[in-house]
């Protein structure tokens, strides 16, 4: 077989970039960094998976055709994502804050806040 | 092969698929893991789908006879449509031609003993199975009253019908769908023969490929939107009901990110078939074989951008609108490519009018008209007046019947005799297939002019100016069932009595007419070398034609 | 897979077979990845529309536990990479040990998600009849901090405010919360089954430098499914934690 083995050496880096990553997601969860906490928190998460796929599932060392496989599978959902929110970012925002949206007979049944 | 002026007596080879003995007589088909085998398990399933469907439609067409409304409750009537859509969408339309043609030929195409995981292949049919019983129950306890398309809250709230073993089982066949699309994609790339490259590939191959690629993409949403309209009907959740704070434009965000992909699915294959009919009897190399290849994947692709167009009228935004409606008119670019590519296949080609050629003329022709009339509808102004009319529903028929079930009969005329190994009455059968033309013309044509004329679809009733159109299009539809019977009948009739078609009858090119008719349980006694290119009518010694040599005319069935 | 790591009659050689297995994984990974988007897509579209019930309904998240959770899965997915080593290196019985650390901290989540669901339904946060966000702040157990409870009844109360459909958005959050751990547990369930399978064949010593793609392909399922909860966590567990 002409697999590449992964030395528990690399494993060992990539773990603990991991479990930093996942400190700073919690530490900058605290911070009040405004519209960017989301950002930074998905940032972070899209390295840590991205370590994940090419060292502990072996894709850096994958033919071509595995890392294509990959990219698409990351690309379909950005389709799906994306798409739909050129849908619902280019409404009207009719949210007015205050105002209930519910109908009090529909919900009755459940507990009013 | 030799030429037809002495030809022998064919005889059926010895040994073969389907007299092969592995155990007793039932549990060797049901516990097979032979491709071929298991396409033909598909086939009994999806003919008895294909039936159920039918007889809804038969219903539906007998009521629209008079404006009021001849045979049935206006409920019963919403359960009518919906069940014909659901049994014909999702257990006729998207397994028929990758289940059972998809599965027998796509190894014996390329070279290969069997796909890459026939027990998965075994385990995609039952899961089929599965899928369909819960959905058989549901059509026997309630039906189904919320249109094949389940929008919410009605499907997850209102609805008094069984939904919930409906979505169950459309559910589990979405499980069918994937493996078998995982098991075609993962064959095509590591099981081909020596010398069998990516361009010397059938196009039919290439159609499969794209199809699977579609699958694998796009079932997984069905399946979580279908699961999570179960769970909101099961514990009352609200992700798409309004009355609780949900959304229900977000279920059709996620039900046509599959749903609209999925006419692909149903398409794509159907082009692959008329991709080898059209060269087989044109007798020459298919027209820019590449291009045909590459807008199979074009269409996989640009297929998944254009879902909501769907919802035009439903209250997206805009600027959404405008966007999908613009990439709808890119997805039609490829079809057409495909077309005249076809058209550039048949000029200065040796026609010969058999049945398979036939139906994949039909096809042509129905197609452009479905196609170019899905351009009508991503035309946003337009849209506004016929969305939810009879044009889309004449739209949409005249690709999936028109289309592919014209794809797929076609596809049963040129493969029954590789799979049975027998020929089946030539006059008949063109004869069917020019009922069945005539039939679904006057079946579906009347409907683009109801719809344009205002006539809306899922309504049991309709204004009485409608009428003469509406019974048009029902004796259409009797002359459309005839068009299905017949072969139904000289098909089953040819597997006892019809003449032995030897292994290449046609003759074509692919690799499938190399092996014995019908072929050995391994396909080929010794892993073949591919070393030609594909539809090469005129080097092909190996099968008789060669080059200077007159080519010899098709087998025919009644002689 | 052959029991052996023989060939299957209708592959020509072991390499193909080897590549049509590792393929396959893969190609099943996709449709995991759209299975779980579609739920992605769901969440993206009810956090923009109701941000502050998603902040609120994450605020009563414990984040200790979560992030533990975390840690624990990580762990996982190393001594998993590390069982695949194991066998590619030829150390039989560490392909064992690394399996069953695997399952242990696998059963650990569980474990602790199964602690979290039960805190839920002690807090009337569970979806349906008698969901109530302002639940735990009005009943207060003899474990809980009454200053948290304070902040967080203060947190429902300005929340009210502006968004009077709490306790239906919150709801909304929470049927996310629940479907979407509920099908990332469902999915290590699965995984864990697969892993029970591994280690039954590892003690007969079945996976070598030769033959060990069961546990590579398994390898790739549970990275896979770590890779979900490493978006889960923050999107779940940290939406609105630095007011």
């Amino acid at each position: 077989m002409s697999e590449h083995i992964v030395s528990p050496k690399i494993y060992a880096v990539i773990f603990l970039s991991l479990m930093i990553g996942t400190a700073i997601t919690v530490w900058a969860a605290f911070q009040n960094f405004g519209k960017f906490n989301i950002v930074i928190a998905l940032v972070i998460a899209s390295i840590k998976a991205t370590l994940v796929v090419l060292y502990f599932m072996h894709a850096r060392y994958s033919p071509r055709r595995t890392q294509l496989v990959i990219v698409c599978s990351v690309f379909w959902l950005a389709i799906m994502l994306v798409l739909t929110l050129a849908d619902y970012g280019t409404r009207a925002h009719d949210l007015q804050p205050g105002v209930s949206r519910l109908t009090p007979r529909a919900t009755s049944h459940f507990i009013q806040a | 092969m030799s030429d037809t002026l002495t030809t022998p007596a064919l005889e059926l080879p010895h040994k073969h698929y389907l007299n092969a003995t592995y155990g007793s007589g039932l549990r060797s088909w049901l516990l097979t893991t032979d491709h071929k085998r298991i396409a033909l398990l598909y086939l009994c399933s999806v003919t008895v789908f294909f039936f159920i469907g039918g007889v809804l439609a038969t219903m539906i067409r007998i009521h629209l006879l008079t404006p009021g409304g001849a045979l049935v409750t206006p409920e019963t009537y919403n359960k009518l449509f919906t069940m014909h859509g659901v049994a014909m969408i999702f257990f006729f339309l998207i397994p028929s031609i990758p289940a059972v043609f998809g599965n027998f030929l796509i190894p014996l195409m390329i070279g290969a003993k069997d796909l890459a995981f026939p027990k998965i292949n075994l385990l995609s049919w039952y899961i089929y199975i599965i899928g369909g019983g819960f959905v058989l129950y549901s059509f026997s306890t309630g039906g189904l009253d919320t249109g094949w398309t389940f929008y919410t809250p009605l499907s997850s709230v209102y609805s008094n019908s069984a939904v919930t073993p409906a979505v169950i089982g459309i559910f589990i066949n979405g499980f069918s769908s994937i493996l078998t699309g995982l098991n075609f994609i993962v064959t095509i790339h590591t099981m081909r023969a020596p010398g069998m490259t990516w361009f010397r590939m059938p196009l039919f191959v290439w159609a499969h490929y794209a199809t699977s690629l579609v699958m694998i993409l796009g079932t997984p949403v069905i399946a979580i939107t279908l699961l999570l309209a179960g769970l909101e009907r099961m514990f009352h959740l609200g992700f798409f009901n309004p009355a609780l704070g949900g959304d229900p434009i977000l279920f059709q965000h996620l039900f046509w990110f599959y749903s609209h992909p999925a006419v692909y699915i149903m398409i794509l294959p159907a082009m692959g078939v008329i991709s080898e009919i059209i060269p087989t009897f044109a007798r020459k190399p298919i027209f820019g074989y590449s291009f045909i290849a590459g807008s199979s994947i074009a269409i996989a692709v640009i297929g998944f951008l254009v879902w909501a167009h769907h919802m035009f009228v439903t209250g997206e935004s805009t600027y959404a609108a405008l966007t999908f409606s613009f990439l709808s008119y890119v997805v039609a670019i490829p079809s057409a490519v495909k077309v005249f590519n076809w058209t550039s296949t048949l000029y200065k080609g040796s026609i010969s009018w058999d049945p398979p050629m036939i139906y994949a003329l039909g096809f042509i022709g129905l197609f452009v008209i479905g196609g170019l009339t899905g351009l009508f509808l991503a035309c946003l102004g337009l849209d506004i007046h016929i969305h939810d009319t009879y044009f889309v529903v004449a739209h949409f028929h005249y690709i999936m019947v028109g289309g592919a079930v014209m794809g797929y009969v076609g596809a049963l005329h040129f493969w029954w005799p590789k799979i049975t190994g027998r020929l089946y009455p030539r006059a008949l059968s063109r004869f069917a297939a020019i009922i069945l033309f005539i039939g679904f013309n006057l079946t579906f044509f009347p409907q683009f002019i109801l719809g344009y004329l205002g006539m809306p679809r899922r309504y049991h009733t309709y204004p009485p100016e409608f009428q003469v159109l509406n019974v048009l299009s029902t004796a259409g539809a009797s002359i459309l069932a005839l068009g299905y019977l017949l072969p139904m009948s000289y098909l089953t009739w040819s597997m006892r009595y019809g003449k032995v078609a030897g292994p290449n009858p046609w003759p074509a090119t692919g690799l499938e007419w190399k092996t014995d008719s019908p072929p050995l349980t391994e396909n080929f006694e010794v892993t073949p070398e591919v070393t030609w290119e594909p539809y090469d009518f005129k080097n092909r010694p190996d099968l008789g034609l060669a080059t200077g040599a007159p080519l010899p005319a098709p087998a025919h069935g009644d002689d | 897979m052959h029991r052996t790591g023989e060939l299957y009659g209708h592959f020509e050689t072991l390499e193909q077979q080897k590549e049509s297995a590792t393929l396959g994984m893969w190609i099943f990974l996709v449709t995991e990845v759209l299975f779980f988007g579609g739920l992605f897509l769901t969440y993206t579209i009810n956090r923009r529309a109701f941000s502050t019930a998603f902040g609120i309904g994450s605020n009563t998240l414990d984040i200790t536990l979560g992030a533990g959770n975390t840690v624990v899965l990580i762990m996982s997915s190393l001594t998993m990479a590390m069982a695949v080593w194991s066998a590619q290196v030829g150390k039989k019985k560490l392909v064992s040990i690394f399996l069953i650390a695997t399952l242990g901290l696998g059963t650990v989540f569980l474990g602790v998600k199964a602690i979290e669901y039960k805190q839920k339904y002690d807090h009337h946060l569970i979806p349906g009849h008698g969901f109530d966000m302002r639940y735990r702040s009005a009943h207060p157990t003899a474990s809980d901090d009454l200053k948290e409870l304070a902040r967080e009844k203060q947190e429902v109360q300005t929340a009210i405010k502006s968004d009077p459909d709490i306790n239906y958005h919150g709801q909304l959050y929470f049927s996310l919360y629940f479907g979407m751990t509920g099908l990332h547990a469902l999915h290590m369930i699965v995984g864990a089954g697969l892993l029970l399978w591994l280690i039954k064949g590892s003690f007969v010593g079945r996976y070598t430098p030769q033959y060990n793609t069961p546990v590579e392909i398994v390898g790739l399922y549970w990275h896979f499914v770590d890779i979900v909860w490493i978006y889960l966590f923050p999107l779940l567990y940290l939406i609105d934690r630095h007011h």
